[in-house]
């Protein structure tokens, strides 16, 4: 049986005195979809950075196929082959979308902190960054200061610079968050297309983002996971209804 | 996949493209090559072998600075050491007959820049933004308060001396004249520039840029921040060694004014006022700099009174500095909208040179009155004489800087107004950049 894409066992995080997290487990397979949601507040997002190495839990474990992680720097994760978009736009607003993506590429190319190589003179880099850039929708934007791109464009590259490095665990943040019905649907093609064999958590508002992408979906309340299941399941969990869906999955 | 590439991905420069390229370095080389026959006084060659220097010194801070977003206070500490170990260098090597010649000394100060650099960057460049200008500054001011107390080694105030003519010749040159000196910083300073101009052109070259714009999410590509800035530091600390020991090549001497609170501030003063966004920026600000302030120097005690009013506008008014504006006119130039601005340039012109007529007459009559009050009261500046003890000077000067202002703020805003029309013609003709 191959080891959980990732797995998160007894995590606690307290700030002072208030625990955010209390007794959080969680385990997602691996090449499946899986959302996060619940409530504003809930700890969504401090989850993701509890998974991603940008805090570190009070106690428990986080594991990477089978690997401890908690504990480990953002960038030691990374390089274990996870990544993770941001839920507010966190890009390199002075540089060029090709410059965002080619240095989302670089370290996994094995370039590293190399101060002898021509930059423009790495053919894998080229090649990698170019793909990454015609599949996100942005080559017409190659030379615009990511700055300078419409919201809906930065957020396309958040999700490019977040795939381009070729980790096969992803994890986005609200990737659709303020954006228009057909922007959403159009990142959701996106997302669906760019992480395709690989593993995906997704926190997600938009439930029917939610329901029409997750193959399962886990329930966060009060930093506590309620229910996890597939879409049918936790349609119908009185528990999750009485929680969080109210009305809405009625 | 390469198909993909090549519709997609930036097209390589054409032809056309890299010779213009390699005709900029070759016209560099060319203007340092006939610099001295057409200046070829003993100060010119010194203006030029200071310029030489400080050019190489504050791109080596634009590493920091501009391309990695450190703001140091204390980046003198790695000229300065790297001048007095050249100086020591030179008085060892001429001492044992070692057979080192002089062109190479500055590499000894390259590696005492990087020595220091090395062993004090890893804790200061933990955190960018206050922490790391904080720590820049204690680690500056510890260095150059043990320039006076370690006085074997550093030769307490009067700094250590050396002879750069008695080392073995290279071409039987002996180093002794300036013109050979600026040979020799001329030939350093191009290294300097192409290697520094190539390190921004590599990858990490371009993640010292990402941790500029964004050391969170340069984690999550697969980087460490503080290795990226740990490296910006080791390279910036190697060049100010070569520059530093330029310096004490040039004047034969380090002291400790070399490791100062005022080195490392006029660094940070030329590579700002240059413009940190441009590579050629710090270049353009180390001349500017360096021939301001040796020209000012001869006309007012009080120069750098005037250089902390110039830095002081530039900061606010063109914070990409004097590269910035000149770029902010590129696509005027090339939508041919320059020429529709300039009357407007001409006429703010007028009231602004008026107020700072009256500006600088103001300063030096209050700097006559209290530095000289027993002096004679008559000076002479621009062929002009002035009572400086007259309340009509006070009066004109007053009239100069606030009729000056209410002038100039008018023309200003219609100087602006006719920018944005010349720049929005050209938009429309398709010239953004």
């Amino acid at each position: 049986m191959t080891a959980p894409a990732i797995e998160i066992k007894d995590v606690q995080k307290s700030f002072g005195n208030i625990s955010i997290i209390r007794d959080l487990n969680l385990s997602v397979t691996q090449g499946e979809r899986h959302a996060l949601i619940g409530p504003n507040g809930a700890g969504k997002s401090t989850t993701f950075n509890l998974i991603t190495g940008y805090i570190a839990p009070t106690s428990g474990t986080v594991k990477l196929r089978g690997e401890v992680i908690s504990g480990l720097r953002p960038y030691q994760i990374n390089r274990r082959g996870l990544s993770r978009s941001f839920q507010v736009t966190n890009v390199f607003a002075n540089m060029s979308v090709w410059e965002n993506l080619r240095c989302a590429v670089l370290w996994t190319a094995g370039h590293r902190y190399s101060f002898w190589k021509n930059i423009d003179h790495l053919p894998e880099v080229r090649d990698r960054t170019a793909e990454i850039l015609a599949d996100i929708g942005l080559a017409t934007r190659r030379d615009v200061p990511a700055g300078l791109l419409t919201y809906a464009e930065q957020r396309a590259l958040e999700i490019g610079i977040t795939v381009a490095g070729g980790a096969d665990v992803i994890l986005l943040d609200e990737p659709t968050a303020g954006m228009s019905h057909a922007e959403t649907e159009r990142a959701v093609t996106l997302i669906r297309r760019l992480t395709e064999g690989r593993t995906l958590m997704i926190v997600e508002h938009d439930m029917s983002v939610v329901f029409g992408l997750a193959d399962r979906i886990s329930v966060l309340v009060y930093g506590h996971v309620i229910a996890t299941g597939t879409p049918d399941q936790i349609r119908s969990d009185p528990k999750v209804r009485e929680a969080y869906l109210g009305e809405e999955a009625a | 996949m390469t198909e993909l590439a090549s519709r997609v991905a930036p097209p390589y420069p054409p032809l056309s493209e890299r010779i213009k390229f390699y005709g900029l370095w070759a016209g560099a080389v060319l203007l340092l090559l006939v610099l001295p026959r057409l200046f070829s006084s003993g100060s010119a060659l010194t203006t030029f072998s200071l310029i030489g220097i400080s050019i190489i010194f504050s791109l080596s801070y634009n590493i920091l600075l501009g391309q990695t977003g450190l703001l140091s206070f204390g980046h003198a500490v790695y000229y300065g050491l790297g001048g007095f170990l050249a100086i020591h260098a030179i008085n060892m090597i001429g001492a044992n007959k070692l057979p080192i010649p002089l062109p190479f000394v500055p590499l000894i100060g390259g590696m005492t820049g990087l020595f220091f650099a090395v062993l004090l960057g890893w804790v200061s460049t933990q955190r960018s933004g206050t922490a790391f200008a904080m720590i820049s500054l204690g680690v500056a001011e510890l260095i150059a308060s043990s320039a006076l107390i370690l006085r074997t080694f550093f030769g307490g105030e009067a700094g250590i001396s050396a002879n750069r003519t008695k080392l073995i010749r290279l071409f039987d040159w002996n180093f002794g004249p300036q013109i050979q000196i600026y040979y020799l910083v001329a030939a350093w300073t191009l290294i300097a520039i192409v290697a520094m101009y190539a390190l921004t052109r590599t990858p990490f070259g371009r993640m010292c840029n990402a941790v500029r714009d964004n050391p969170e999410r340069v984690q999550f590509v697969g980087y460490d921040p503080h290795v990226i800035r740990y490296l910006a530091f080791c390279f910036a600390g190697f060049f100010a060694g070569i520059a530093g020991a330029l310096a004490a090549i040039n004047f034969e001497i380090a002291n400790a004014a070399y490791l100062g609170a005022a080195q490392s501030g006029t660094v940070l003063f030329s590579t700002y006022i240059g413009g940190v966004g441009y590579f050629i920026g710090p270049i353009v600000g180390a001349i500017f700099v360096t021939v301001l302030s040796l020209s000012l120097s001869d006309l007012t005690s009080v120069w750098q009174l005037y250089f902390g009013l110039f830095f002081i506008a530039v900061v606010t008014f063109a914070p990409g500095g004097i590269t910035g504006l000149l770029m902010m006119h590129r696509p005027l130039i090339k939508g041919g909208a320059l020429g529709t601005v300039l009357p407007y340039y001409l006429i703010s012109l007028v009231p602004t040179l008026a107020m700072i007529a009256g500006l600088v007459l103001g300063i030096e009559t209050l700097v006559h009155h209290t530095v000289n009050p027993g002096e004679d009261p008559n000076i002479r500046a621009f062929g002009i004489n002035f009572n400086v003890s007259s309340p009509l000077t006070w009066l004109a000067a007053l009239v100069l800087i606030v009729g000056g202002f209410f002038v100039a703020r008018k023309t200003w805003i219609r100087l602006a107004q006719a920018w944005d029309e010349a720049l929005t013609a050209a938009r429309e003709k398709g010239h953004s950049t």
